[in-house]
C-alpha cells in the first residue's frame, strides 16, 4: 500500500516538474531575448517599433515595415482561409461524416499540415508567382508576382489544416439531441448549421483560427521565398514586403556588428510579444463571447 | 512533496549542464587533437573549397570539415577559437582585427566576380557604366529605353519596359562587392546607400541567395539583378560588360577577373579589387580569403595540428588552384600567389615559423 502511494507521489512529482519546467523555459526565452537585445533596446527605445528605416550600413534600425508585413500577411491569410476551413469542417462532420470519401478528405487536410514549408515556398515561387504576375498585368499594376498578397495566399493554404481539424472536432462534439430537436421543429439543414452548430462550437472554431494565425505569424521559409524581401513600407497588398521572421532568417547569418545583431534579436522579441498579445486577446474574446 | 519536485528539477538541470559541457569538450577535442581540420565561413567559394578539401583528403589523408555558414559566421567562429580557420569574402577591417586580440592573417585563395544580369527579349549583350548601374539600382533610371542606357548600347534595340530591380535579401559578400564597387564610382550611391553585406535598398525585390536572385531575374521580364559569375554561367544568363577604371568595357570572364588583381598589392593582401586600375581587369571582382591566427599555439593545439593546417593552405594555393577554373573561379595571379606564400611563411608555432 505504502509503495503504491509512493509511486503516485513520484508520478505527481514528475508532472509538477515538467509543468514547472515549461514556465521556466518560457521565462528563460523572454529573458534571453531581452538581455541579448539590450543594446538595441537602449539605443532605439520605442522608435524601434515606429521607425520605418532599416539601414544596416548606417546602423539605424526601425522594424515598422516588418511588423506591418507580418500582420498584413497573417491576417490576410486568415481572412482567406477561414471560410474555406469552416466549410471543410462542416462538410466533414455534417455531410460526409464517415466512409471512404470522408477519410480521403480528412487525410488530405491533415497531410497539408505535414508538408514542409519550403515545399510550399517552391510551389509558390514556380507556380503561383507567374499566375499572380499575369493577374497583375491584367489589372494594370506593377507585375512583380511576388509580394504580400502572394505570401498571404500560400500562407492561407498552409494554415487551413489547423482551423479545419479543430473545427471538425468541436463541430462533431455538438450534442445530437440539440440538433435533432432543431430538426424536429422543422429546421432545414442549413438552418441547423447556421443557428445551432456554428454558435455552439464558436469558441472552439475561434481557438482553431487563433492557432492558425499563430502559425502564419511565425512562418519563415515559404514567406521568405515569395514575399519579395523589400524593406520599405508596403503601400498596397500587392507590394513586395518583408516579415519579422524572414528578415531574421535573411540577415542573421552575416550580421557581425553588435548593434545589428541585437536589433535582429529585438525583432525576435517583438515577434514573441506580438504572438503572445494576439493569443491573449483571442483568449479574452473567447471568454467574452462563449454562448453555451 | 515539494522536496521531490525540487530534487527532480535539480537532477534535470544538472544533467543538462553536464551533458552540455561534455559536448563542448568533445567539440574542443575535435578542434585540437585529431587530424581533422575545422573551418567555417563564406558560402561563395564553397563549391571550390569542398572540391579542394575532398581532393586533399584523397591525396594526403587529412580530413577537412568546412561549414559554409557565411563570412560573418566564419569570422565569429575563428575569433571565438572554435575552428582552425575561417573564410571570408570581405576582409576584416582594422577594428575587427584589433578586437580579435591576437594577429590574424588573410590568405587569398581565389578571385570571384559579381556580374550584372538581366531578363530582356533576346538577352542582348549590354554595356553599363558604374554610374548607370548605380542609377538603376537607386531607382533613378526606371525604363530600359532610358537615354543613359541606350547611348551606351548603340545598335541594340531596347524596349520601353519598366526595369524591375532584384537584389539579395540575405546578408552576403556578393552584396558587399557590388556595393563596394558602386560606392567607389558613384557619389550618389555613397551618400544614399553605401557599402555593406546588407543594405537599405531604396527599391526592388529581394531574392534569397545567388540562386534566389537568379530565379527571380529569370522569371521576371524586364528585371535586372546581380549574381556571382558562377551562377550566371550555370543558369545561362547574360552578363553585362562593365566599364572599368581605365575606360574599357570588360566582359566578365575567368581571365578578366584574374587580371583585376594585376595591381600593386599590399603585403597583407587586404585590398579591394573593385574598380581596380588594371587596364583589362573586370571591375567588380574580389579576393576571397582564408583567415587564421598568425601564432597557432593557442587552446592547446599541438605542433602537428598547426603544421597540418599550414600544409593544407599551402597546397590549396598551389596544387589546389587547378580545381578553381573548372568550377568558374579565377585562380590567383602570380604576384598574389607570391604574397600569399610570404604570409603563410610568417605563420608561427611558439614563435617559430612552421614553413621553412
Amino acid at each position: 500500500m505504502k509503495k503504491l502511494i509512493n509511486k503516485d507521489k513520484i508520478f505527481r512529482g514528475i508532472l509538477y516538474a515538467s509543468a514547472f519546467f515549461l514556465i521556466v523555459l518560457l521565462f528563460g526565452f523572454f529573458i534571453t531575448f531581452i538581455l541579448e537585445s539590450s543594446e538595441s533596446l537602449a539605443k532605439f527605445g520605442f522608435s524601434f517599433i515606429t521607425g520605418k528605416q532599416w539601414d544596416p550600413v548606417d546602423g539605424h534600425f526601425g522594424a515598422m515595415p516588418f511588423l506591418l508585413g507580418t500582420l498584413m500577411t497573417s491576417f490576410l491569410a486568415l481572412i482567406i482561409s477561414f471560410p474555406v476551413s469552416i466549410m471543410i469542417a462542416v462538410f466533414l462532420s455534417e455531410y460526409f461524416y464517415k466512409g471512404f470519401f470522408h477519410n480521403i478528405i480528412k487525410t488530405a487536410v491533415e497531410l497539408l499540415a505535414g508538408i514542409p514549408s519550403i515545399v510550399f515556398g517552391f510551389w509558390g515561387l514556380f507556380t503561383l508567382v507567374p499566375l499572380i504576375r499575369e493577374f497583375q498585368l491584367a489589372i494594370g499594376i506593377e507585375p512583380y508576382g511576388v509580394g504580400i498578397f502572394t505570401s498571404a495566399l500560400v500562407l492561407s493554404i498552409m494554415i487551413i489544416p489547423y482551423t479545419a481539424s479543430i473545427s471538425r472536432e468541436v463541430i462533431s462534439m455538438v450534442p445530437t439531441d440539440v440538433k435533432e430537436a432543431a430538426y424536429s421543429l422543422g429546421a432545414t439543414k442549413f438552418e441547423v448549421i447556421r443557428k445551432i452548430i456554428l454558435p455552439y462550437s464558436g469558441s472552439g472554431i475561434f481557438a482553431g483560427a487563433l492557432l492558425a494565425l499563430g502559425r502564419a505569424l511565425g512562418e519563415t521559409m515559404a514567406v521568405t521565398m515569395i514575399i519579395g524581401n523589400s524593406n520599405g513600407m508596403p503601400d498596397s497588398i500587392f507590394a513586395p514586403g518583408n516579415t519579422m521572421a524572414s528578415v531574421i532568417a535573411n540577415e542573421f547569418t552575416e550580421a557581425t556588428d553588435s548593434t545589428y545583431v541585437s536589433a535582429l534579436i529585438e525583432i525576435g522579441l517583438l515577434l514573441f510579444i506580438v504572438t503572445a498579445l494576439i493569443n491573449l486577446i483571442g483568449k479574452y474574446i473567447i471568454k467574452k463571447t462563449v454562448q453555451f | 512533496m515539494k522536496r521531490t519536485t525540487f530534487i527532480i528539477l535539480a537532477l534535470i538541470i544538472s544533467w543538462t549542464i553536464q551533458s552540455n559541457s561534455q559536448n563542448m569538450k568533445a567539440l574542443k577535442e575535435k578542434a585540437m587533437g585529431s587530424s581533422e581540420l575545422l573551418g567555417a565561413g563564406a558560402t561563395f567559394p564553397f563549391p571550390f573549397y569542398s572540391k579542394v578539401f575532398d581532393e586533399y583528403n584523397k591525396i594526403k589523408g587529412v580530413k577537412v570539415n568546412y561549414q559554409a555558414i557565411g563570412s560573418g559566421g566564419g569570422i565569429k567562429q575563428l575569433t571565438s577559437k572554435t575552428v582552425d580557420f575561417g573564410a571570408t569574402d570581405a576582409f576584416m577591417d582594422d577594428k575587427e582585427l584589433s578586437d580579435a586580440g591576437k594577429p590574424i592573417i588573410h590568405i587569398p585563395t581565389c578571385i570571384g566576380a559579381v556580374v550584372i544580369t538581366y531578363n530582356l527579349p533576346g538577352n542582348p549583350k549590354l554595356k553599363f557604366t558604374g554610374d548607370v548601374v548605380s542609377a538603376i539600382f537607386l531607382g533613378k533610371i526606371t525604363s530600359w529605353n532610358d537615354k543613359r542606357i541606350t547611348s551606351l548600347n548603340k545598335g541594340v534595340k531596347l524596349p520601353n519596359q519598366k526595369i524591375v530591380v532584384v537584389h539579395r535579401s540575405d546578408g552576403s559578400g556578393t552584396t558587399f562587392i557590388f556595393s563596394d564597387y558602386l560606392t567607389k564610382v558613384s557619389k550618389d550611391w555613397e551618400s544614399k546607400v553605401g557599402r555593406g553585406k546588407s543594405l537599405n535598398w531604396p527599391i526592388g525585390l529581394g531574392g534569397k541567395g545567388n540562386q534566389g536572385v537568379a530565379g527571380l531575374v529569370q522569371q521576371t521580364p524586364g528585371s535586372i539583378g546581380y549574381v556571382e559569375l558562377v551562377y550566371s554561367k550555370s543558369n545561362n544568363m547574360p552578363a553585362a560588360l562593365i566599364k572599368n577604371a581605365s575606360g574599357n568595357f570588360i566582359e566578365p570572364t575567368m581571365s578578366s577577373v584574374s587580371l583585376s588583381a594585376n595591381i600593386e598589392l599590399p603585403a597583407d593582401t587586404r585590398v579591394s579589387l573593385t574598380n581596380s586600375n588594371s587596364a583589362q581587369g573586370y571591375p567588380m571582382s574580389s579576393f576571397t580569403w582564408l583567415i587564421l591566427y598568425k601564432e597557432l599555439n593557442y587552446n592547446n593545439r599541438d605542433n602537428k595540428h598547426a603544421k597540418a593546417l599550414v600544409d593544407l593552405i599551402w597546397w590549396m594555393v598551389h596544387q589546389g588552384e587547378k580545381y578553381a577554373q573548372p568550377l568558374n573561379y579565377s585562380p590567383l595571379p602570380p604576384q598574389a600567389l607570391k604574397k600569399a606564400e610570404t604570409i603563410l611563411k610568417s605563420v608561427t608555432y611558439n614563435g617559430k615559423p612552421i614553413l621553412k
